[in-house]
């Protein structure tokens, strides 16, 4: 056999098992504005190593489907109208590509692209690998939306066909982000200095949750934290709100943080002028 | 804004829309008194015209920079018995209804009832217009598978062009003398009725210059006692502009926007034209005379945005006329859909912004008046900068400015035949519509139910709600084996009902032609002066009739609930389809939620849907575009509904995507309430699938919640996604920024939100005026609020 066909053969093997490759997701929305430059496609995977106490994606968490009351807004490929609606669908990475197209002509007018998101995404690194693959042969611009809790072997595997990093950084004192969301944060905070010196693709996104991670302490430690990195492109200072209490109700969860109110303007303003000071880029908001 | 507008905006504001008889008992004085005998028909139109502008009463607002209105005082309504005549019901209707009222004094009910009324019974257009159609086409249209615009206004859709900031009515007469001096009595067999047109055009241009006059002679007596020195000055100047304007060409701003005014004024007294006029591309015309205003310190910018308050004010001042029936269903509004056009290109084909551009919309922010309706002319070659202004305004939450793409608009006109100049120098009017300003009369004939045309072919013919055969007999659905089958019926309908319109719109515009010609609109639309052709007999240099089509989205899921579910899905059979239907879903409540939130539905960028969307447009345009009308022109399709979907759901029973019977059908090219759940940009995917450049305009209505346009850079988006789907040639969107809950506050508590207004479809309104249905449907439109 000629060697050219043989080669051209293995290729559409691999293209056919990327594309035969399948992961879970539970969402996928389409104007997003808050995840990463221009007008963008979020795509949610399903499953989660962290379980944050102020989580608003409450039906990421679980690997599997699950039942949610009053979903019928929720991305779903095996639509029910019932009450009882399932969370998260088994989808291949050939779906994925056909809904993220479809809105090609808004990235490329906005210069946004698609952001994965969960969840933590990393989770399903064969799906996500595959996905962000094909999106780069597309020239679609890609960003992961992470916790950065996985090996940092994974991150370097996809380091390449990601363009952006939505990095998480959430609690400075073991002990705290152990309690508040359920692992260590060693390796998510050894990951983040890696992946930073590996070049300017780190976008930090830091929750401001009043009581918890809005605390003068790990403010603190934040900044001194983040003055020791590398190339950091942008902060984002995401404040706290409350619309994930009706998820909570219909998933019948404990919701912990239903008391909490968000932080005032003047307060995330005033920690907007803390963060600046790194010399670094800050917005409140995604 | 100075103390003087404030005191003009509120007190038009407050003005009470009344009826007005002066008009109406002018004109029926005229006609008594056996004048109109001696005359050809539109010599007698303009001795008529030219009656009532003699005698009407002058009126000057206290501290206004503009005179004229259209009644004897603010939202004092004419009304236009020649064409339609108000009975003692419809006078109690108007005064008593909950909304869009208009009130009438005992003696204005004396003079129309016992004056006026019997003088014109059985003489109106619209007793001609109901006695003329077929028993078919009155069948259609109490069936409600069509309205008419022309049975209680005149058609008159068009809008002024740059030529009266160049010409004075002395010019114009003088264009008609020479059209008058080359006819040629031996060759050509129209000669008579041209000179006739021409002389009535003549004794048009000869009565608003009279108008002007009296004006003039009253401001110079109010001048020789007003006390205040200032305002002295003031009615010194407006004095003589009067004497100026409309005779001569203008040469201020002051003088060039009284000039119009005088223009819209003669327009709207001639004929309830529909459609105000309007001065069109106001950032063009004004740019000229501002700059060189500037330039000799005639005005300031300050003073340039007073002028322009107070003009704004003059048309908040003009209510639409009064409309009853049907009519008053399909358009129940007080806006007169006087569409300024901002932005857009030049007559070469550049970017036409200018400092006055951004000057209007600074007027338009201001001003937050009802009256004009605004919106912006957006070309790729404008700069993003007028977009975000535009945002800015629109984000404050009172529905305008409406936004437009200059380039679809260009390749629609192109298309049907316009020169590319006459392209460029054109925009949008009424609602959506496209037209080369200045030179075309662009009809719209009336709105037309395409969901009820499903209906029918679900009934083999039978209308269920007049219980009447009104269409083909196009075979029992429960036989059809396929889709393709039961598509091909619908069609078949669909060509039938369209025949009986247009049918009915070729008597309509010959009746019109004859009987109630336009000479002083005449004179303003090329090239009615040089044809000798009045602008309801095909003088203009473009003419297009149009017929609008209404429910893009609910025919769309109607037809995809059948395909999925009856023919693919076999969910259910057609004849438990029909039952289902004919119950309303009675006790059948989970299987009407199945066709709602199971069917694949426009407005998601799905398509499987929107494959039908296609077939329907496809099918709507061939059966209407590019047949000729009795002016030399075409039918033409657009896709717009002002309040037409509220009317037309009202005679519609349920639809198979889980519509309930009665509710309003979808409006415009926006998807069904509620059906699109993937966010904007699949609804403008889903919208730019059909062929825009073959339509006269399309009309998309997204709702935002104001959080998404707070901050620069969610305005960026926003103009990320305007500017997308005019890449994928959308024609129109237009943007209501509110909370649902405030809307619903607003139902509970009207007396507290008298001051907001919304867009509705088109147009803007007091939201408080809508009907509760219209208030509920656009509570309903999909609000994007979280993604």
């Amino acid at each position: 056999m000629n060697l050219d066909i043989l080669i051209f053969t293995e290729q559409i093997e691999v293209l056919n098992f990327q594309m035969a490759c399948s992961g879970y997701i539970f969402d996928i929305k389409k104007y997003s504005v808050n995840d990463g430059p221009g007008i963008r496609t979020t795509v949610f995977l399903k499953g989660c190593p962290l379980v944050c106490t102020w989580c608003h994606n409450p039906e990421s968490q679980r690997n599997e489907p699950e039942e949610i009351e009053n979903c019928s807004f929720r991305w779903n490929l095996h639509a029910d109208h019932s009450k009882k609606n399932t969370v998260g669908a088994k989808i291949y990475v050939d779906e994925v590509i056909r809904e993220i197209e479809k809105d090609r002509m808004f990235y490329e007018e906005s210069k946004g692209g698609v952001t994965f998101s969960g969840g933590e995404p990393m989770l399903q690194l064969e799906f996500l690998s595959s996905v962000l693959t094909e999106c780069r042969t597309r020239d679609i611009h890609t960003a992961i939306d992470t916790t950065g809790y996985a090996p940092f072997a994974d991150f370097e595997r996809i380091y390449d066909s990601t363009n952006i990093f939505l990095y998480d950084l959430k609690l400075m004192d073991e002990e705290l982000h152990f309690e508040f969301c359920g692992v260590p944060n060693k390796l998510i905070h050894e990951n983040l200095r890696k992946l930073a010196e590996l070049g300017g693709k780190v976008i930090l996104r830091i929750p401001v949750i009043p009581t918890i991670t809005a605390t003068e302490k790990n403010i603190n430690s934040m900044i001194e934290f983040i003055s020791s990195l590398k190339n950091i492109r942008e902060i984002d200072l995401l404040p706290f709100h409350n619309t994930a209490k009706s998820k909570y109700e219909r998933m019948k969860r404990l919701n912990k943080v239903a008391e909490l109110i968000p932080p005032t303007d003047d307060y995330m303003n005033e920690l907007k002028n803390r963060f600046s000071l790194l010399n670094i880029p800050v917005k409140i908001g995604g | 804004m100075t103390e003087r507008i404030n005191k003009l905006r509120r007190q038009s504001l407050d003005a009470i829309p009344t009826m007005s008889y002066e008009r109406a008992q002018l004109l029926t004085e005229f006609y008594k008194s056996g004048e109109p005998g001696k005359h050809s028909v539109p010599v007698v139109r303009a001795m008529a015209f030219k009656y009532i502008l003699e005698h009407k009463e002058l009126c000057i607002n206290d501290g206004e920079l503009f005179v004229g209105e259209k009644g004897p005082e603010p939202k004092a309504t004419p009304t236009y018995p020649e064409l339609c005549i108000h009975s003692k019901d419809d006078l109690e209707i108007l005064h008593n209804r909950e909304k869009v009222w208009f009130k009438s004094s005992d003696e204005t009910r004396n003079v129309i009832l016992n004056e006026v009324a019997p003088f014109w019974n059985g003489k109106s257009i619209r007793e001609k217009i109901l006695a003329e159609v077929d028993e078919e086409w009155r069948d259609a249209y109490k069936a409600g598978i069509f309205t008419e615009f022309m049975e209680q206004r005149a058609p008159g859709h068009t809008v002024g062009d740059d030529k009266i900031f160049r010409k004075g009515m002395l010019d114009f007469k003088k264009e008609i003398e020479e059209e008058l001096g080359k006819l040629d009595f031996y060759n050509d067999k129209e000669a008579f009725a041209k000179r006739e047109e021409l002389r009535a055009m003549n004794i048009a241009a000869d009565a608003i210059m009279l108008f002007a006059k009296r004006y003039s002679a009253k401001l110079f007596d109010l001048a020789a006692k007003e006390k205040d020195t200032q305002r002295k000055n003031e009615l010194e100047t407006m004095a003589g502009i009067c004497q100026r304007v409309p005779a001569n060409a203008p040469r201020t701003m002051w003088e060039a926007l009284q000039y119009y005014w005088f223009i819209h004024l003669g327009i709207t007294t001639e004929l309830n034209t529909w459609d105000s006029f309007n001065p069109g591309r106001l950032d063009q015309h004004l740019q000229p005379f501002y700059k060189r205003d500037l330039e000799s310190g005639l005005v300031t910018e300050e003073f340039a945005k007073e002028l322009l308050h107070s003009f704004w004010i003059k048309f908040n001042n003009q209510p639409a006329p009064p409309k009853v029936g049907v009519t008053a269903q399909e358009s129940n509004t007080y806006t007169d859909f006087c569409l300024i056009n901002v932005g857009g290109v030049t007559e070469k084909g550049e970017d036409a912004t200018n400092e006055m551009t951004y000057i209007l919309l600074d007027v338009i922010e201001e001003m937050r008046l009802l009256q004009p309706s605004s919106m912006v002319q957006v070309s790729k070659k404008n700069p993003d900068r007028l977009l975000k202004r535009a945002l800015k305004i629109i984000r404050t939450g009172y529905g305008q400015p409406s936004i437009f793409n200059t380039d679809a608009i260009i390749q629609e006109l192109t298309r049907q035949g316009k020169s590319i100049i006459d392209a460029r120098c054109g925009g949008a009017s009424g609602c959506v519509e496209a037209g080369a300003f200045g030179k075309e009369s662009y009809i719209l004939t009336g709105y037309f139910n395409i969901p009820k045309v499903f209906e029918i072919t679900l009934n083999n013919g039978f209308d269920p709600r007049t219980q009447k055969q009104i269409g083909l007999q196009t075979g029992d659905p429960t036989t059809f084996k396929t889709y393709d089958e039961f598509y091909s019926a619908f069609e078949k309908q669909l060509n039938h009902f369209v025949d009986i319109k247009i049918k009915g719109n070729i008597i309509i515009e010959r009746i019109y032609a004859q009987y109630m010609p336009a000479p002083f609109m005449s004179i303003l639309i090329d090239d009615c002066i040089k044809k000798g052709k009045d602008y309801n007999a095909g003088g203009a240099r473009y003419n297009s009739s149009y017929i609008q089509g209404v429910g893009l989205g609910t025919i769309t899921d109607s037809l995809s609930s059948i395909k999925y579910n009856v023919y693919e899905k076999k969910n259910l059979t057609m004849s438990e389809m029909l039952e289902l239907l004919k119950s309303n879903f009675e006790n059948k409540k989970d299987l009407r939620d199945k066709l709602f939130f199971e069917t694949p539905r426009y407005g998601n960028d799905d398509d499987a849907a929107d494959n039908l969307t296609r077939q329907v447009f496809e099918s709507y345009f061939a059966a209407i575009d590019g047949r000729p009308n009795t002016k030399g022109g075409h039918f033409r399709v657009d896709l717009l509904p002002t309040t037409c979907h509220v009317y037309f759901g009202s005679v519609l029973g349920a639809t198979p995507d889980g519509r309930y019977a009665k509710e309003p059908v979808s409006e415009g090219i926006s998807p069904v309430q509620g059906a699109d759940v993937h966010g904007p940009t699949a609804v403008i995917k889903s919208a730019s699938k059909i062929d825009h450049l073959r339509t006269g305009g399309t009309l998309l209505n997204q709702k935002f919640t104001p959080n998404f346009l707070s901050t620069d850079d969610g305005i960026e988006k926003v103009v990320n996604l305007i500017r997308t789907y005019f890449r994928l040639d959308g024609h129109h969107i237009q943007f209501n920024v509110v909370n649902a809950e405030l809307l619903k506050e607003a139902q509970k508590h009207p007396e507290k939100y008298r001051d907001l207004i919304v867009r509705v479809a088109g147009y803007s309104d007091y939201f408080v005026d809508l009907g509760i249905d219209l208030q509920n449907e656009i509570i309903n439109r999909t609000e994007h609020m979280s993604f």
